[in-house]
Order: C-alpha cells, then structure tokens, then sequence
C-alpha cells in the first residue's frame, strides 16, 4: 500500500525558514538580556610563555566593579574534551598565541574590551615549537596521540609491485569562517544552577564540560541552543570553552554574563582544520592495480590535545581512499604545536588523507598511462570488498555508481584525454582548461564502539494539543535537520501532514542525549531512533484506536483509520491524553549485529555505512596571470536515502564550495605562531561570483541503518579540493601537491618545471571566436 | 567622542579642516574610516563632505571630464560621461568591493586614503588626472604625477580637501585598458592593477601610459616601459621588451595577499598582453 | 557633543542621539532592537548587516550615524507586510536558507536587484550578491531562489510554496520494493 503523503523524499519548507528570512530568529547575539554583562578574554600575544603576574588594577581603574579572574580564582581549570589537557585559562605557562589568560566582565562590551586591554600580564617569552619539523624534532613529547592500521602482507606487495610510486602532500590551515561568530550565554540561577545558550552543535558536550568544571552536578546545568549560524565542527568543541568562561564569571558576578566573539578573535583563538602532511608509497602492478600503500600522516594539532585523537583517527581510518588493495599501513601522529588547538572541521581528518590519496591516484596513473577515471575504476571497492581493517563491505558500494555517473555527466575521459594531447602538441603548458576526478568515501557515524559508548536516546512525545513531539539533541545549524526529523517522525506514523509535528532546537532540560551533531550522524543514527521512537508511540495509540473503534485502527494520512471507521490522528491523540495521560515513547541505540571494531588493533567495522562520492571540476586558468576560474564542478553522491532532496543537495553544494576554497582561494599564513589572515578581508573564501555552478546529484544505495539513510554532510569536504587540483593539472601540466593551489603556488610549479606560457592568441581575437561560436562569456555548466 | 561638523557649504568644511585644535578629518564614504576604528583611536574630528554640492556630480568642463570627489563608485561606474570620456575610471569604479562598498566608497575618499592598492589610483596617474584642492588659502591643482610621496603620503597639507578629480577627456582613438588582479573575484583588495591608455597614429602606439598598483609602497607610472611604446609598431617583440621594463619598473613586497615574486611576474604578463591586443 | 540625528527606518521616524561615528548596525540592533541585520565581520566584508539607505544596499557597520539625518533606512524586517515576499517564499522553497545568518542581508541585496532588473542574468545576480558572503549553501540554492522570485514578480500567495526545481535524485521509487542489488561491473583484470 502506498501512503498518501510521503514525506521522507519530499522537500517541505523548514519550519525555522519565515523566521530566518524576516530577521525574527535570534542568534545569540540577538537575545534581549535585562541586566547581562559581557566577558571578554585577556589574551597572550607570545604563542608560548610562562605567565609571571597579572595585574588588574589598572583595568579596575577604568570599571571598579569589574569582574576580574585568573586561573586561580576559577572552580576547576579544565575543559573537558577527551584528554583534559585543556585549561580554560593558562595558569602559569601559555602554550598558544591567544590563549586567555584571564576574563573579565563589564556591563557593556564597549566598557569590557577597554577593561580587557588595560589587565596588565608580564610574560616571559619562551621558545615555541612551530610547524610539524619542529614539532618532529622534539619525538614523543610532542605526540599528542598516534593512530595505526596495519592490513595484509606489506612487505610481500612490495615484493611483487612492477613499480612503486611514492609522493608527499600538504594541506593547511581551514578556518570555518560561519557567519555567525562564537557566542555564550550563562545565568546563575537562585537554586547555584546554571543556564547556558549558546551558539553550539553539542548541548551534552556543553553540559558535561561545564558540570565538571563547576562542580555542580549535569542536572543543575541547562544547555540550551539558540538558532546557529553556521558551525562545521567549529562550535562542537570550542562552545565548551566559551561556556566554562561565561559560567564562571556569571557565577562570579551573580548576573548573566554574554561572551560574543568578535570576527578577528574568532579567526586567530578557536579551532581550525589541522594542517597536514601525508606521505604514501604505493607498490602497484602494470595493469594499474593498487598492491600496496604504506602511508605516513602527520597533523597538526596545536597546543592542547581537544579532538585530535579522534580527528586522526577518521583520517587515517580513509587514508587508503575508496579502493582495494591487498595491504595498507598507516602511521598517524598528532603533533604539539604552539598555536591555537585545531580541532573538528567538517570531514574531520579525511579531507586532509583523501586529498593525498586522490593526487597520488592520479600519479600512479599517469605513472602506469591510464588515465584518472580508468584508474580509480579498476581499483575502486565493489560490494564483497575487504577494508584495510578487515571490515566486509556487504552492502550499499556506490563508488562505481558514482564514478560512472560523474564520468558520463561530464564526458570526463574524452575531455581529460583531448587537453592533455592538446599540451603534448604545443609543448610549452596549457591548454589552460581542464577536467579533475575525484572518488572518495566517508564513514558515517562515529568511529567504532563510539555509537555504543554514546548509547543515544530519542523521545517522542504526545504534546497537550495533540501533536507529535520529537525531542532530541541534534542542533539544527543550518543543514535542516528540524524539517527532516519532522519528516521522518511524519513518515514513520504513516504520513502525518508536518503541521502535527513539532521539532525544536535542543534544551538539555527536555531533549535526551542522542548524542552530538558530528560525525554525519545525525539522520543516520539519530534519525533512525526519531522514526522507531514515533513508531512506538504511534503503534500505542492505534491500538487505543482500535478498541475506540472496534476494528484494528492504523495510523494513515493524518488519521487512524479502521474498518468501521476513522478519526483525525490530534482527536484520537488528545482522547488518549484525558483518557490515559501523557503519553512518550523512547528509542535507543542499537548497534548493527556484527557490529565489532577492536580500537587496540583497529580491526573490525569500522563505521556501520559508507557514503561514496565522485566530484568532477572544470577548470580555465587564465595564463598571464595563473588565476584559476572554476567553470563548473559537479558532486554526485550516494548518500543512501535522501530524506529532504532539496537540503540534501544543499549539503552537497555548500559542502563542495567549502572543499573548492580549501583547494583554491583559502590561505592561513602564519608567522611566529601568529595567524596573519585574521580578518574577513584577509581569509579569502568564495563569494557569489567566485563560486561556480554546482551540480549535485543524489544517489541512493540504501544504507544497513533503519530506514537506509547513511551520511552525507561531510562527504563532499573529501572530493573538490583533490578534483580541482586534477583539473589544474590537465589544463597547465602543473602538478600541487600542497593546498591551497593559489596563482602564486602555479607560478612556483612553473618555474620549478620551466614552463613559460605561451603566447596566446590576443583576447579580442579569442573572444570574437567564441562569440561565433555561440559560447556566452559567462560560464558553462560543468558537463 | 569624536566631534562631527556636517558643514553646508565648502567655506565652512575648510573653515573646520584648517583649524589646527580640532585635528578634523573630512568623511564621505565612511568605508575606510569607520573600518580604522577597529584599530586606531576614533579621530578627534570629522567633517562630513558626503553632501556638499561642489564635491558632488559629474560635468565637461571642456576638454576636462570634471568628477567631483565625492562621487561615490557605483555613480561612477554608470555614469554616461564617466563611460564616454574615462571609461577605465568606470571599469575600476565596478571593480572596487562589492555593490554595498561602491554605493558608499567615494573617489575622493580612495584618493585620500592613499593605500598603494587602491583601485583608482593608477587610473588617475594613466590618465593624468588633476586634483582641484581647496583650503582656507585658496585652490590649487595638484597632478597626479606629483601627488604620491610616498607610502601612505600625499603631496597635500592636512588641511587640503579633494574637491574635484580633473581627467582629461578620452580622445577619439584612445584606448583605456584597466586589469585588476584581486585576492578573488569580488570584494578583493588588488594583488596587481594595470592601467593602460595609448592613442593609435597610423601604425604605431602614441601618448602611451602605463601606471601600476599594488607592486610598489605608492602607485606608479612605469615611465620606461612607456617610453620604449612611443612611436613603436605593437609586436611580439615590443610587448616582450616593454614586458621586461614594466617588471624592472616595479617594486612588490611578500605580504598577506600575495608574493613579490609573483606581483612582478603578473605585471610582466598583463603588459605584455596589453601590447599584444592592441589592434591597430 | 551629541549628534541629534533624526532618519526614517522601516517607514517610522526615529531619533538618535548619541556619538556621531555611532554604526547605523549599533543603532538598529541596540536602540531599535532590530536584529535582522548581523554583525559578521565589522568591517564591510561579509555583507551580513546589509541594509537599504535610501533604497540602495550599504554596509549598516560602516555607516556612521552623523549622516544619516533625514535619511532614509529599510532593513529586513521592513521588506514583508502581513505576507512573505515572493524572494523571501523562494529562499525558503528553494533551500537558500540554511543557518539564516547571511539571509538577511543577502535578502536586502537580491530585493534591490530585483527592483532594478525584474528578471535578471545569473551572471548579474552573482555580481549583485558578490557583496554578500554565504558558508552554508555554495549560494547555487540562493540563485535559484532569485530567478524563481524574477518570473514570478507579484508576491506569492501565502499557501505553502511549492518546491521548484528539485535537486537530481536517482532513487527507486518511495514505498516500492527495496532496490535491487545492483552488481557493479568489475573492469577486466
């Protein structure tokens, strides 16, 4: 029987959209607070230093009811993350330029900031470690966490290579630049509790970092999500910090107390994408087959450990990329550096292996004279596949499908071909315009025991009005997750029109812990619990329907239906209510049978599901001034089931232009531990016209969870930086192995391979060709 | 706080800027200003000039395309005089920010800042702009060719006010190209500018001007590149010759936005494409 | 000394006085406690506070208040009456709207594009919006919402908008059978 409404596939308007579009949704920023004082850190200028006094009176000259505090004078000093090495103020040593080392609170910020500026600290300067050699250099102590995967005979593969191919790759810096910037609310409430809002993807994360860090237990400490603006990682970590601060000077104070970063701080003092350097041999046959790799990552992690275990991790857990080989070796360090702490940012690890990896399939093809989609091709896992864990992928192996489809959608291997004969024919570079390939996967979930371990929850619940309410922990932070719940929980109670749904941003007062909104997790996993929570529920209430109307009712369309009659589902719901009370149903993690990842030895299932994509970007690179213009990309992806086409796709083109401006425009430039592109103007990410048109395309390989969704929104980080640089590479003959491929970069490949471009034909002249034949100035759509 | 004079007329904006206790500052467009109080102390004093009709409007005044300085770039960029008569000075006008900055940014205000990157500048130095300055002493022009001292410094007393930009019209066979090479492709502060103008005798390039921004602590007019084009047949082998002088003509810096190494090498490439479009 | 500023915002007189380099943002969102426009960079970069001065889109961060007496503001809580616009349907239908933090001002950008050109390129809608920074979408969801909202000039009807042009999906059909298992081919060996 096929339902009436089916909204799991449709694409409903989101209920936070009128608020969003006529400025009535409140940012953190936005919220009215009667009385509230704003805190602002006191920051370290030396990336390390040891801490030799703090003088406040000066400031206390300018605010004399100013709220001072140091480490000293704080409940506890950690922020707890995963290691708890991360203070939430440096006490006697800094160990990253822009560390707080003190707070203080004023009434307003104006009056805030000149306090904080007048604090006066003396420092005494110390040697820092900067940049992954120093850091190398120094061995174990600066290894914050080491991650390894060993899988099949290597030494055996190399033995039987007929070459082997080897290349180093370096990525840096990403700064999430959300439009919104880091913001906290704390109010010390009358009972010693506290109540925080924040702008933040984690309200248990919050919760837990700052019981711990007051002392007071979790059930005494509110989070609450105010409408994000944008987080990407960025506020999975970094809210907690915010929060621990805003807490203690609020306790301090006996007031609210705002903390709300401005842009430049928030560049320099929070988290960004580890920088990276991967170094992979592979052993590989004639024909192109992958034998071996044997890959070394290191990341950067900056000075405190926060998630870089984790993010290492998932990196070295996708270094060997999408394809079969008889045997991998990974060694994974993360590295102490004196600068701030790197942490979650959308792909979390992978983006950084699988940039090296997609490059580094592309010399092996050109190493063994295929050509990128041959290569990948021949190599790519089919179902029956065996990981470089051990895991059997059984099921749900959309990388050929995705390879296919980009590859027939833009003509990719007759195009790759005729530019690269185009430059073996003039011989001095070009042609100036190109095609890259990319294929990647991305787990969905956490890593391993990590769904167990978080045992998330989902209640649905019958509201007074009659309307079901899906309460969980996911933060809505743009990517929609509000309307797919909505759809979801609509869907699994037969088709429920949305209006009777209700979907909020997370409260810890009411929301369970289903967990944190990382990971790609969050239709996947907690998706699965909202439809078999509303299932439970639904299944009580038409059996209360069915005695109502002495026929076995089912919940369909909006109503529950019988035999000897129907009634609208919100009469039945608030019979229920007067009848038998309120009514809740719960749903919890359940793992997978067979479900089992050993994290001593790191074999096993890794994640239950795997996302594929393949990215194909065009490219015209101007030569007089090696400009890179990206024409056109398109990402097609199987992302297992599609709840909300629209958003989804969403996901897939914001997610493609952030992984084009981590190949092509974004630079962090350092300099003795200070970030110099610390401003918006500065920080270069894609504007409207920098962005090309992007073509997302949705493929569906039903996924083992539930109802067949995996994960999706950080699956294309993986795919257009590596796509891209294929693309420069067909169209200049210009192989980058670092990011980001700036025209500088070009201009350094070029002279390092004495390239001078060519003459070109005058541009009137190739405008006037163009415009014969029929060709826009404009851009064309990637093909 | 900052004291603030919205004066009505000219008179009186001089009156306030040539009065050395209030330390005034003249404000049109706000753009770099108000962006410099993230940093620096707010200014003692500021006259507003947005609004004052002799800054204000776009005329011919005979052989001289008359642009007031507080005519904001958006004006610019679609103004049918600007168009016809400086159409490089339109063409950088759309280039400068985005639609939000143009619509605020002042002509006046870009010359007045002075930034070594601002978009204006090399057109003015192509196009032998004059500045029209006025102070309580009285008017005076200023050339561009003289107007850059040095970093951040104009040939102008503190109390001097931009009130008109003097180009002379585009004669009928002139040419203007203007190539800005930004950060990205909207809302970039230039890596390189070009600005280019020549007039075609017979075979052979005339009244050639080449001015650069970016590539050097003010902008600059790359005399010797120019001199190498005047009277010369366009050819391969002049752009290449002229390319070589234009990159010993500059003098770029590694900085946030970009390299020397590359600065120069671009400014090579552009000219020497420049010479080579050229269609006689 | 106080400037004494008296403007016009969303069509009501209001007055300031106050610190003439005050920001018009500083004002709209503090005094007026009109939110909409966003503080996302403080420096005219990311267009997120975005509003009309006298019908024409400026950075509200870098305006200072002394030069706006007798002007005239419009921010995004002026753009709708009882009904959404049809740009506003549209960002909604289209999926324009993620984290709704650039929204407001880039909603003030296309407004004033559309009333200039009713029907405008995608190049001309890229250059009119180059001025406002968007993290979330990849602006693809955002442009398409503005030629949606440019063929259908007239606000839209309250109903519940209907989706355009959906995204490619290559599903098997909802509710039938689960797909079959397809088996990839293997490229000869």
């Amino acid at each position: 029987m096929v339902a009436p409404v089916a909204p799991v596939g449709e694409s409903p308007p989101r209920p936070d959209g009128a608020d969003k579009v006529t400025g009535r949704a409140l940012f953190v920023d936005d919220l009215s607070l009667p009385g509230a004082w704003h805190g602002v850190a006191v920051r370290c200028p030396h990336p390390r230093a040891r801490v030799l006094a703090v003088d406040a009176e000066p400031a206390r000259a300018l605010e004399p009811d100013l709220v001072v505090l140091t480490a000293r004078n704080l409940p506890s000093n950690v922020v707890h993350v995963i290691a708890d090495d991360w203070p939430a103020l440096a006490d006697r040593e800094v160990r990253h330029a822009y560390e707080p080392v003190a707070l203080v609170a004023a009434p307003t910020r104006a009056r805030a900031l000149a306090a904080a500026a007048a604090v006066h600290v003396r420092y005494e300067v110390m040697p820092a470690t900067l940049g992954l050699d120093a850091a190398l250099a120094e061995g174990d102590a600066a290894v914050l966490a080491r991650s390894s995967i060993d899988h099949g005979d290597l030494e055996a593969a190399f033995a039987a290579a007929d070459l082997v191919v080897e290349g180093t790759y370096e990525t840096g810096h990403q700064e999430h630049l959300y439009l919104e910037p880091q913001g906290m609310v704390a109010i010390p409430l009358a009972d010693g509790g506290l109540e925080l809002t924040g702008s933040l993807q984690c309200p248990y994360f919050v919760q837990s970092a700052v019981a711990r860090f007051t002392g007071l237990p979790p059930a005494r400490v509110r989070v609450r999500q105010a409408v994000t603006g944008g987080g990407f990682g960025g506020k999975e970590d970094v809210p907690d910090l915010l929060a621990c601060h805003a807490a203690a000077l609020a306790l301090r104070a006996g007031r609210p107390v705002k903390i709300v970063y401005d842009r430049r701080e928030d560049i320099v003092a929070t988290s960004k994408r580890h920088p990276s350097r991967v170094h992979v041999r592979s052993a590989v046959a004639r024909d192109g087959t992958f034998l071996a790799h044997d890959i070394q990552v290191l990341f950067d992690a900056g000075a405190y450990t926060t998630m870089s275990a984790v993010v290492l991790s998932r990196g070295v857990l996708h270094a060997s990329g999408p394809y079969r080989a008889r045997a991998v070796r990974v060694r994974g360090l993360a590295l102490r550096t004196h600068t701030t702490p790197n942490g979650a940012f959308r792909g979390f690890g992978a983006p950084q292996t699988q940039f090296a990896m997609e490059r580094h399939v592309d010399r092996i093809a050109r190493a063994v004279g295929l050509d990128p989609l041959a290569v990948r091709r021949h190599n790519a896992f089919v179902e029956g596949d065996v990981t470089a864990t051990g895991q059997v992928l059984t099921s749900s192996v959309g990388a050929l499908a995705c390879l296919d489809e980009a590859a027939r959608r833009s003509d990719f291997a007759a195009r790759w071909r005729r530019n690269e004969a185009a430059r073996a024919r003039a011989g001095r570079g070009g042609p100036w315009r190109g095609l890259g390939l990319s294929l990647y996967w991305h787990g969905g979930g956490f890593t391993g025991n990590g769904e167990k371990r978080i045992q998330g929850r989902v209640d649905v619940a019958l509201t007074g009005a009659g309307l079901l309410e899906v309460r969980t922990a996911a933060a809505d932070i743009g990517q929609g997750v509000l309307v797919a719940f909505a759809q979801i929980a609509a869907s699994a109670a037969g088709g429920l029109p949305l209006e009777l749904v209700r979907t909020s941003l997370p409260d810890t007062a009411v929301s369970p812990d289903s967990g944190p909104t990382v990971a790609s997790r969050t239709i996947m996993v907690v998706g699965d619990l909202v439809a078999r929570a509303s299932r439970l529920l639904v299944a009580e209430l038409e059996a209360f329907a069915s005695d109502r109307l002495g026929a076995p009712a089912v919940c369909w369309g909006g109503e529950l239906v019988s035999s000897k009659g129907r009634l609208p589902f919100r009469e039945v719901a608030r019979e229920y209510l007067a009848a038998r009370g309120p009514l809740e149903r719960t749903a919890r993690f359940e793992p997978l049978p067979g479900q089992e990842f050993d994290e001593e030895t790191y074999r096993g299932m890794a994640y239950p599901a795997y996302s594929w994509g393949s990215d194909v970007v065009e490219v015209e690179v101007d030569a007089d001034t090696l400009e890179t213009r990206v024409v056109g990309a398109l990402a097609v992806c199987d992302v297992g089931r599609v709840v909300h086409p629209v958003l989804c796709a969403g996901q897939v083109e914001g997610g493609t232009l952030q992984a084009l401006g981590w190949g092509g425009l974004e630079e962090m430039k350092t300099a003795g531990g200070l970030y110099l592109n610390d401003r918006f103007a500065t920080y270069i990410v894609p504007t409207a016209l920098d962005a090309p048109p992007l073509e997302a395309v949705l493929l569906e390989h039903p996924g083992p969870m539930g109802f067949g969704a995996k994960g999706v929104g950080e699956l294309p980080l993986d795919g257009g930086a590596p796509a891209l640089l294929g693309a420069i590479a067909n169209a200049t003959g210009l192989e980058l192995a670092r990011l980001p491929a700036t025209p500088e970069r070009l201009l350094e490949a070029l002279e390092r391979d004495a390239i001078v471009p060519p003459v070109a034909a005058p541009r009137r002249a190739r405008a006037a060709r163009a415009k014969a034949r029929g060709g826009a100035a404009g851009r064309k759509r990637g093909r | 706080m900052t004291r603030a004079f919205s004066p009505r007329t000219l008179a009186d904006a001089l009156r306030v800027l040539g009065d050395p206790d209030l330390a005034a500052v003249p404000l049109a467009g706000g753009t770099d200003l108000m962006v410099g109080l993230h940093t620096r102390a707010a200014p003692a004093a500021v006259v507003d000039v947005s609004r004052l009709s002799e800054l204000r409007g776009v005329r011919l005044d005979g052989a001289v395309l008359d642009v007031g300085a507080a005519v904001t770039f958006a004006e610019l960029g679609r103004d049918p005089l600007v168009l016809r008569h400086a159409p490089m000075l339109a063409q950088a006008a759309r280039q400068v920010g985005a639609w939000q900055i143009q619509n605020r940014a002042t002509l006046g205000g870009n010359i007045g800042t002075a930034s070594p990157a601002g978009d204006s500048l090399p057109v003015l130095l192509a196009l032998g702009a004059e500045l029209e300055c006025a102070s309580t002493r009285g008017s005076r022009r200023v050339a561009s060719a003289s107007l850059h001292r040095g970093y951040r410094q104009l040939a102008l007393e503190r109390d001097e006010l931009i009130v008109r930009v003097r180009l002379p019209r585009r004669r009928r066979d002139a040419v203007q190209v203007f190539r800005k090479v930004g950060t990205r492709a909207a809302q970039a502060v230039s890596k390189v500018v070009v600005a280019f103008t020549f007039a075609r005798d017979a075979a052979r390039l005339r009244d050639v001007r080449l001015a650069a921004g970016s590539v050097a602590p003010t902008p600059v007019r790359l005399v010797d590149a120019e001199q190498a084009c005047e009277g010369a047949r366009p050819s391969a082998a002049l752009a290449a010759e002229v390319a070589a002088l234009a990159r010993a003509g500059v003098s770029p810096i590694d900085d946030v936005r970009s390299t020397a190494a590359y600065r120069r090498w671009v400014v090579g490439r552009l000219v020497e494409r420049l010479i080579l479009d050229v269609v006689i | 000394m106080d400037a004494d500023i008296t403007l016009t915002v969303n069509g009501a007189t209001v007055r300031f006085v106050g610190d003439p380099l005050t920001r018009l943002l500083d004002v709209l969102r503090g005094q007026l406690g009109l939110t909409g426009a966003k503080e996302g960079c403080g420096e005219g970069e990311c267009g997120a506070c975005t509003v009309w001065l006298d019908d024409e889109p400026v950075c509200a961060c870098l305006v200072p208040m002394l030069q706006l007496e007798g002007r005239v503001v419009r921010t995004v809580e002026g753009l709708a009456s009882a009904r959404l616009t049809a740009l506003q349907q549209a960002f909604v239908s289209e999926g324009a709207v993620q984290c709704g933090a650039c929204t407001p001002g880039m909603l003030m950008s296309a407004e004033a594009l559309l009333v200039r050109e009713p029907r405008p390129t995608e190049a001309a809608i890229r250059t009119h919006l180059a001025g406002n920074v968007c993290r979330c979408t990849g602006y693809q969801a955002i442009v398409r919402a503005v030629q949606r909202a440019a063929v259908k000039p007239t606000r839209a009807p309250a109903a519940r908008p209907r989706v355009g042009a959906k995204p490619t999906v290559k599903a098997p059909r909802a509710n039938s059978a689960p797909a079959k298992k397809r088996r990839p081919r293997r490229s000869p060996r």
